[in-house]
């Protein structure tokens, strides 16, 4: 018997990337694309978002894929297949607005990817016509790519080092096919903020909808510490409650930045301290 | 005045030691003191009680009577029928200006110290596993209580006594609502609220964690398990001053910082992942009780602390103990003057707030001066300010449920009882009075249960 917040399986992507498979019944019959989760990996631990990638609510597992970055996520690649995680929480935040567009165009960079990969189907079976841009560091970094080409008509590749499809980032691309007449309905970017931004940029005046999947720093996860929160067109709203996808071209991408670093030396201490204690 | 006696001040812990700590500032009396106090009512007060200054009437000379007689199970019978958990409602209510603020010794002396006596029967209760037995016989009916603040404890420990089968749900990894997440250890220990969770458990209540009522459950899904369901979800949400800067790395709301450091537990870090940034001279916007409660745990995590109010001193709205606790604590306070800026030296993280002068100008509302500009600004250096300036009812549930009546306020809309717009789905508390008080969220959870048990008896 697999037990609720039970690991069901876990792999490595990438180097630091996983993606692991848990026990989630509750969440994974009310899941919807561009939702996320809320988990404590122990008693002691922050609580983190994580996308939901993926779900079968008949079964009743939720996928996530994860980067290590800092102690939480080192912590969580610390469970092994059948332990059991503290805390989920979810469906949280509002669901992607999908609906048929025509031509979506959507754009993932690093964890992003598989992020955006429940959106690009949901759209897909909408019946769009679904251009995918992905793109990482180097083609050893980038994941997901088989997955997105299912949803999609078509898929471009980029990577910093031209290690494989087109050297550049993922905004060089968009910029290409908007430069070769290619004509978007929608946009979707997830990854990170300076990506998001940047496509923000090339698509405004060109695609006239256009959502990106913020990751701001939260807490609570249910709208009341306010931890998340983003202008957004000259209003502050929730990331967890108003979002996590906003409207790309109201988002003050500056602020969002900055918030994002307001924990880098705590970040470094905790860290430091999760290796003191020889665990990683 | 010194013929009806001088009223009981419960002993504190020293402020220079307590400020370095965590732990309870006040000390629960001895049943010496409480016997005590408690006969200076029988003694000196001829007039009867007339209960009023009480949001849920618990009959203070009835259980203060059977205090001086020193039958203290007695009194924790009557404390309970209006006040559940006295343990707690004696910590955290406003007593200067509800029972002690209606005692009649007040005017010709001091007042009986009630708060007092009623936390030392709800420890002593605690302390000695006193249970009142439950009787009644099971109903074979389901309610679901979602929130599991004070209006969800009470309406699930009624409603279980009333013999329901009682699921509590609850969005995060520990129940108490504000008084896990909020209040601070230092004036409500975590152990009485665990007591009070393992008793609701004992009574058969299911306690269900990390389920978010809206998305992982609607309230649809809800009615189809459970003949009835009660929202007892708070006024959590924060309002923001909407002041330039305000997003400023370096600015927190009091949830967030009270989140991190009481439910988070950011004050072990990094035992406890979670971090806290403490500035050296922090600004607490607001004088409410958040603000109190902010203020003085980011003076026990090493901060210089001011609090900030763009009204006065005697305006001040927290619990008047606190306040003096604060002052004592060296918490320092900077009256008539309100936030009209945040800047920043690198961009990133406050440095200081531009200030505007405020005067006191016509009564409002409240009856109290409404704070006037007067023009005049001054700057603050700070490299913290945590902003306490109160929060709108949380807006979850009414989001998801669009046949769910609210107010423009966003308040739940309820008759006297708390039936709201859809039928078997009933509120109390914060969600539907908008911020208020522990108290009056538990009177509203325990009138709430009884509408309930009325409205199910039917079908
Ligand atoms: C709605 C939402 C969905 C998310 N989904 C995913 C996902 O599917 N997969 C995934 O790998 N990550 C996702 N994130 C980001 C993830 O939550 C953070 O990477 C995680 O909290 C980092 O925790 P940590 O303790 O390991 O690292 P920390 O030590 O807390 O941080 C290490 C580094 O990561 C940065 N960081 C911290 N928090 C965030 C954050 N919320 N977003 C971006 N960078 C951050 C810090 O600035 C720092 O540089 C999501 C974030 C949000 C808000
Ligand atoms: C810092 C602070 C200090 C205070 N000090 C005092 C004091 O000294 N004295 C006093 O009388 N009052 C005080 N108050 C006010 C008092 O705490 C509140 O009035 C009271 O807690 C309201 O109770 P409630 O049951 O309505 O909601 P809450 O205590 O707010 O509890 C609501 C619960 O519902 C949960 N919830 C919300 N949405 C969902 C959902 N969709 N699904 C599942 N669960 C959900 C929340 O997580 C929370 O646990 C203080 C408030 C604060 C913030």
């Amino acid at each position: 018997m697999i037990k609720e917040r039970q690991i069901i399986y876990k792999k490595e992507l990438a180097t630091n990337i996983y993606e692991m498979l848990i026990e989630a019944p509750k969440v994974a019959r009310a899941a919807h694309a561009g939702q996320f989760v809320l988990i404590m990996v122990d008693e002691k631990g922050e609580r983190v978002p994580m996308t939901l990638v993926d779900w079968n609510p008949e079964v009743g597992w939720i996928k996530i894929v994860y980067q290590e970055v800092g102690t939480s996520t080192i912590k969580l690649s610390m469970k092994k297949v059948g332990d059991e995680i503290y805390y989920i929480a979810g469906p949280l935040g509002h669901p992607s607005r999908v609906s048929k567009f025509g031509n979506v165009l959507m754009v993932g960079g690093g964890v992003g990817i598989p992020a955006l990969y429940p959106i690009a189907r949901e759209l897909k079976r909408l019946g769009n016509r679904v251009i995918t841009v992905i793109g990482a560091k180097t083609s050893n970094a980038l994941i997901y790519e088989k997955e997105m080409s299912e949803v999609s008509d078509e898929v471009y590749i980029t990577t910093d080092n031209g290690s494989k499809g087109i050297k550049g980032f993922t905004v060089d691309a968009v910029k290409l096919l908007l430069n070769n007449g290619e004509k978007f309905d929608a946009v979707w970017a997830v990854g990170p903020a300076l990506m998001m931004k940047a496509v923000a940029e090339v698509t405004n005046g060109k695609i006239p909808v256009s959502y990106s999947s913020l990751n701001s720093i939260m807490v609570c996860g249910v709208g009341m510490c306010g931890a998340c929160r983003v202008t957004v067109g000259n209003k502050t709203l929730l990331t967890c409650v108003d979002g996590p996808e906003f409207d790309s071209y109201q988002v003050n991408w500056k602020e969002l930045t900055i918030r994002l670093q307001a924990y880098k030396k705590e970040e470094m201490i905790s860290l430091e301290m999760l290796k003191g204690a020889g665990k990683v | 005045m010194s013929k009806i006696g001088h009223r009981l001040e419960p002993k504190t812990r020293p402020p220079e030691i307590r400020k370095k700590d965590f732990e309870e500032v006040e000390l629960t009396i001895s049943p010496e003191e409480a016997i005590k106090e408690a006969s200076r009512d029988i003694k000196f007060c001829a007039a009867p009680c007339s209960f009023r200054g009480c949001p849920v009437n618990v009959n203070i000379p009835g259980f203060l009577k059977k205090v001086s007689e020193g039958d203290f199970k007695e009194a924790y019978k009557i404390l309970i029928q209006n006040t559940p958990v006295p343990s707690i409602t004696g910590r955290v209510c406003q007593q200067e200006i509800q029972c002690e603020g209606q005692c009649v010794l007040r005017r010709v002396g001091e007042p009986i110290a009630i708060g007092a006596v009623e936390r030392f029967v709800g420890d002593w209760a605690l302390e000695n596993n006193i249970e009142i037995p439950v009787t009644s016989e099971k109903k074979h009916k389901k309610v679901a209580v979602v929130g599991s603040g004070p209006s969800g404890i009470v309406a699930a420990a009624d409603l279980a006594r009333m013999g329901y089968d009682v699921t509590m749900y609850e969005a995060f990894h520990i129940p108490g609502g504000v008084l896990a997440y909020g209040i601070p250890e230092f004036r409500l220990p975590k152990r009485i609220l665990r007591k009070e969770f393992e008793r609701l458990q004992n009574l058969g209540v299911n306690i269900e964690l990390g389920v978010v009522v809206g998305t992982t459950y609607t309230i649809p899904e809800l009615l189809k398990d459970y003949n009835a369901v009660f929202l007892g979800v708070g006024a959590g949400r924060p309002i923001f001053l909407n002041v330039p800067g305000e997003n400023l790395a370096g600015i927190y709301t009091a949830n967030e910082f009270l989140t991190r450091v009481n439910l988070m537990k950011a004050y072990m870090f990094p035992e406890y992942d979670t971090p806290i940034h403490v500035g050296k001279k922090v600004a607490v916007i607001g004088a409410g009780n958040t603000a109190m409660d902010a203020a003085r745990s980011a003076l026990r995590l090493g901060a210089d602390v001011y609090v900030i109010y763009r009204r006065g001193r005697n305006e001040v709205s927290a619990r008047a103990v606190e306040f003096k606790h604060a002052e004592e604590e060296g918490v320092k306070f900077i009256f008539w003057a309100a936030p009209v800026e945040f800047e920043s030296n690198d961009g990133i993280n406050v440095s200081s707030i531009k200030l505007m002068k405020m005067k006191p100008g016509e009564p409002d509302r409240s009856g109290r001066p409404r704070p006037v500009p007067t023009g005049e600004t001054f700057n603050f250096d700070t490299d913290m300010v945590i902003t306490a300036i109160g929060f709108y009812p949380n807006p979850l549930i009414p989001q998801m449920t669009p046949d769910l009546k609210v107010d423009d306020h966003g308040r739940v809309v309820v008759d006297i009882e708390g039936r709201t717009s859809i039928p078997r789905v009933y509120a109390g508390g914060d969600i539907v009075t908008g911020e208020s008080t522990v108290i009056e969220a538990m009177g509203w959870g325990r009138r709430v249960a009884r509408t309930i048990d009325k409205d199910l008896q039917k079908i």
